[in-house]
């Protein structure tokens, strides 16, 4: 990490703000993206990610702040100036313009000699996989199609950064799970620095080197999927990144770097920490329902458990999640198990023992 | 969708609506090719010299030349203010911007004899003569709305990332409007010149008002209405003019379809005009 | 298994409208500057001559000269003479009842293009505006042809010896009047209809129907409450422009059949009373505006509902 850090980012975002009116839409926000990363902006709808992405791309200026792309001062540069490229959420496929016209467009504009062009354009389409699809008509092509000539028509103009504005929204959800490895590999391929805005938190995590979590405005998070996932910062993206199980509990001790939590229920422990937390201070602890397990067998041990009834019992094929209650208690959690032999689902309002280990929990 | 078959009723209805809305133009052929100087039942034979008597009228070809000249300039004119006031209403906010759309399609809602009258007074206040340019004055006021609509409904179906997708790929303003919007927006322009065409062409009153020593086609047919002998040469320039109109009609809805079909808009919209 | 995600289907940031707009932006004076030609043609070639008309109406013709002594004396005229008066309230009798005619004929035609065209629909509307792209004039002048003396009706009916007299009650009065508008008028009453029943859910149809309503019930407590927008426009379209209609009432009617428009040409060119012509133009207009603006109101409830 150290190391990147020492390099100068693609993209720096210093400070940026945006109004409209007494809106905000985005407050304070600077991110570093480095070169040949996969950068994802996740959020909820209204959260400023777009807004951002328009603003890196140049349709929109900050109100306050500043810019930078490949180190250059890019905050009031027109799109059309900038060295970056978009895939627009709708394609915006030109529908006058054949597949081959849509792809060099951008370097029609560049005046290349003709012979340039269209090697260029057969390239790009060999990329994304259009092989031999230059004649056809815009109007005719399928979805995923769509998104193909739109990433080529932005790939052949060989941006610094190229930005993807929710890319998979609008196909079916078999669609987008191999173009989520397909975007990934082309990535690799190009080496290009992607930055891709979604909503989506399984596409933001399957695909990102690093993701930026935002809420209203403001960068929440920034860090790698697994990071996020396993070391959320808060609450609410705890429960944004996946399911997340939230327990009360009161700080007994805090020394040597030792924290003795009592759990709400569940116990006292010790876990390391570097926290600053102090003595009978009320905190919340978070542990994901895969790290809980339903011990089917008297014989079945785990580092701690609990008793729960089941509440509910939703089943996945692959995976059952159970809504339990700790026993006496109103604390909900949820568990997620694998539905390996031996494992039937068990009914609802039945009785169940649950494992479960300290260095699953989070503390938020 | 309901039921694909309709009640019996509500068919028959529509088959006898029909019949009354083309009992008129029925009758134009028949009279059309009629051999009498009477326009009245029974048919007496057939011919073509009241097409012969069109060609050799010298007036009804001059009042041809006045009304076209008209409804060209008209065509162009309403377009292009329609092309403004569309673009303004389609992609941009502003105050007022709605009670100044409502005031420039108020013609729509508007008796022709008060546009006639309106204009006229001012006409001759001003001191200015009748002629051909005065009545294209009040045909763009009256084409303006709907050259607007149509404008409006092609360039409102205009994905506007398309033209930032143009920006995106490095090409300037003025290269994205004559490399996106205008292709785009062509049929829509096409559809709408037809359309005022159109109805300069066949509008009576604000020309029987301003038009002075220049008639225009309606003026002329009005004067000609009341000689029974001019009378089956006026149904054979009437059935000439049905099938010309018919064939532009057509023109104008295949050239809004196609603009439809190019800004995306895959259902069958209900925009236009007609 | 994002099942605590809510899939946030709502559009993309970019084209929800900000809510509070600042009051001038520079995209603002963009818009304002394209608006400008065209309203300035209006200001100019509408608003202006207008304005005139309203000042003319209040001046005095004294044979070639212009009196520009304010006075009221036009509107009295225009209100106690009893020529005036018949014809303004002819005008508008006449219009009311060829909204009234030309609605209802057309309802049930649009109703069954909406509900039952299928993929003929654009076929069924072209069939319905073609007879309507000829000569106005002409297609006017083919109704008289069609219930003249010895015109297509009489003529038929004689022929096959129903009537021994042509009937007379259809040509020169105000029923020649109303035939004739009801039927120039019918595409322009068709298509708002048409329009605002094909915009109708047809999931609240079948809701209606679930809910236990018959056919009858359904169409008046669903589809015509939701196809008022469509109705009013119908209506609003056809009432306006046929009070100031001057061609039919001139061919067809006769002398028991001229509406105001006539009149108000009649004071511009042989009667030289221009200020005369004007105060009717203007109390015509008035009188238009108010019933159009009467009917709105009582039709609000319809009209708040989005189709």
């Amino acid at each position: 990490m150290t190391k990147q850090h020492e390099r100068e980012p693609i993209i720096n975002i210093q400070n940026v703000e945006k109004h409209y009116g007494s809106v905000t839409a985005l407050d304070g926000v600077s991110i570093k993206i480095e070169a040949g990363e996969f950068f994802s902006l996740l959020g909820p709808s209204g959260c400023g990610k777009t807004t951002l992405l328009r603003i890196i791309s140049g349709f929109d200026n900050p109100s306050v702040g500043t810019v930078f792309i490949g180190g250059a001062d890019m905050t009031d540069v027109p799109p059309n100036e900038r060295p970056t490229n978009m895939v627009f959420q709708s394609y915006a496929i030109f529908p006058h313009l054949n597949v081959a016209d849509n792809v060099g467009y951008g370097l029609k504009k560049q005046k290349l000699p003709k012979e340039e062009i269209d090697r260029r354009v057969d390239d790009a389409l060999k990329l994304v996989d259009l092989e031999g699809y230059g004649p056809r008509e815009s109007h005719a092509l399928s979805g995923g199609q769509r998104q193909r000539v739109a990433l080529a028509r932005a790939l052949i103009m060989k941006p610094k950064v190229l930005l993807l504005d929710e890319p998979l929204s609008a196909l079916d959800k078999k669609l987008r799970e191999t173009m989520q490895s397909e975007l990934r590999k082309l990535q690799r391929t190009v080496g290009i620095t992607f930055v891709l805005v979604t909503h989506d938190q399984e596409e933001a995590l399957t695909m990102s080197d690093r993701i930026a979590v935002m809420f209203d405005g403001r960068i929440a998070q920034i860090d790698s999927p697994e990071g996020l996932y396993r070391r959320p910062i808060s609450r609410r993206v705890a429960s944004f990144i996946g399911v997340m199980n939230f327990i009360p509990a009161t700080v007994i001790e805090n020394t040597n770097k030792i924290l003795s939590l009592n759990i709400k229920s569940l116990g006292q422990l010790d876990i390391k920490t570097s926290s600053a937390l102090k003595k009978s201070e009320v905190i919340t602890v978070g542990i994901r329902p895969e790290m809980l397990t339903i011990l089917y067998n008297k014989s079945d041990t785990s580092e701690y458990s609990f008793n729960a009834s089941i509440e509910n019992a939703s089943y996945y094929g692959d995976m059952t999640y159970y809504e339990v209650f700790i026993e006496d208690t109103d604390i909900k959690a949820t568990v997620s198990m694998r539905n390996t032999a031996g494992r039937p689902v068990l009914e609802i309002g039945s009785k169940a023992r649950v494992g479960w280990g300290k260095d699953s929990i989070t503390i938020l | 969708m309901m039921s694909a078959k309709p009640p019996r009723s509500l068919f028959t209805y529509a088959l006898v609506y029909l019949i009354f809305l083309y009992a008129p133009v029925i009758l134009l052929p028949l009279f059309a090719f009629n051999d009498s100087a009477i326009i009245a039942l029974p048919l007496s034979g057939f011919t073509l010299h009241w097409f012969g008597l069109l060609w050799e009228t010298r007036a009804l070809h001059e009042a041809l030349y006045n009304s076209v000249l008209i409804a060209v300039i008209t065509a162009i004119g309403s377009t292009t203010l329609g092309i403004f006031a569309a673009r303004a209403a389609a992609r941009y906010e502003f105050p007022g911007k709605r009670s100044i759309l409502g005031f420039i399609m108020v013609p729509l809602v508007l008796p022709e004899i008060i546009i006639g009258v309106a204009l006229i007074v001012v006409l001759i206040q001003l001191g200015m003569s009748l002629s051909a340019w005065t009545v294209i004055i009040g045909h763009v006021l009256i084409c303006t709305p709907f050259s607007i609509a149509i404008l409006q409904s092609a360039f409102n179906n205009m994905d506007r990332s398309l033209e930032e997708a143009s920006l995106d790929l490095g090409e300037n303003k003025l290269g994205t409007f004559f490399r996106v919007i205008v292709p785009l927006v062509t049929p829509g322009i096409i559809s709408s010149l037809l359309i005022s065409f159109t109805i300069s062409l066949d509008e009576f009153i604000i020309a029987f008002f301003l038009t002075g020593t220049d008639v225009t086609l309606p003026v002329y047919i009005w004067g000609q209405l009341r000689f029974p002998a001019r009378l089956p040469a006026i149904m054979a320039l009437g059935f000439l003019m049905v099938t010309l109109s018919f064939l532009l009609l057509v023109a104008a809805e295949y050239f809004r379809r196609r603009a439809n079909r190019l800004t995306g808009v895959r259902k069958n919209s209900n925009g236009g005009i007609f | 298994m994002s099942k605590e995600i809510k899939s946030s289907k709502a559009l993309p940031n970019i084209w929800q409208k900000p809510k509070f707009v600042p009051k001038m932006t520079p995209r603002s004076w963009t818009g304002i500057a394209l608006i400008s030609p065209p309203f300035a043609y209006s200001l100019l070639m509408l608003a202006a001559p207008l304005l005139l008309v309203f000042l003319l109406s209040m001046w005095t013709q004294n044979y070639l000269e212009l009196d520009r002594t304010f006075t009221f004396a036009n509107y009295k005229e225009a209100a106690s003479e009893k020529l005036y008066q018949v014809l303004m309230i002819r005008s508008v009798v006449i219009s009311g009842v060829v909204t009234i005619v030309t609605v209802l004929l057309a309802y049930p035609i649009a109703y069954y293009i909406a509900f039952f065209g299928g993929k003929r629909k654009s076929m069924w509307l072209l069939l319905i505006t073609i007879p309507f792209w000829t000569s106005y004039l002409i297609r006017v002048f083919l109704w008289k042809v069609i219930l003249g003396y010895n015109g297509v009706i009489n003529g038929s009916l004689m022929g096959l010896g129903f009537i021994e007299e042509p009937l007379t009650f259809i040509l020169y009065n105000a029923n020649a009047v109303v035939i004739t508008l009801a039927h120039a008028w019918a595409p322009f009453a068709i298509l708002p209809i048409f329009v605002s029943l094909s915009r109708i859910d047809f999931s609240l149809l079948e809701a209606a129907r679930d809910l236990g309503d018959g056919p009858l019930r359904r169409f008046f407590r669903v589809t015509l409450p939701l196809s008022m927008p469509g109705v009013v426009a119908a209506s609003l379209i056809v009432f306006i422009p046929t009070v100031g209609d001057y061609v039919t009432p001139r061919l067809l009617g006769g002398t028991n059949g001229l509406m105001i428009a006539n009149m108000i040409q009649i004071q511009f060119g042989k009667a030289n009373n221009a200020p005369l012509g004007s105060a009717l133009a203007v109390s015509a207009m008035i009188i238009v505006a108010s019933a159009s603006i009467a009917f709105v109101l009582l039709n609000r409830r319809f009209l708040k509902v989005k189709g």
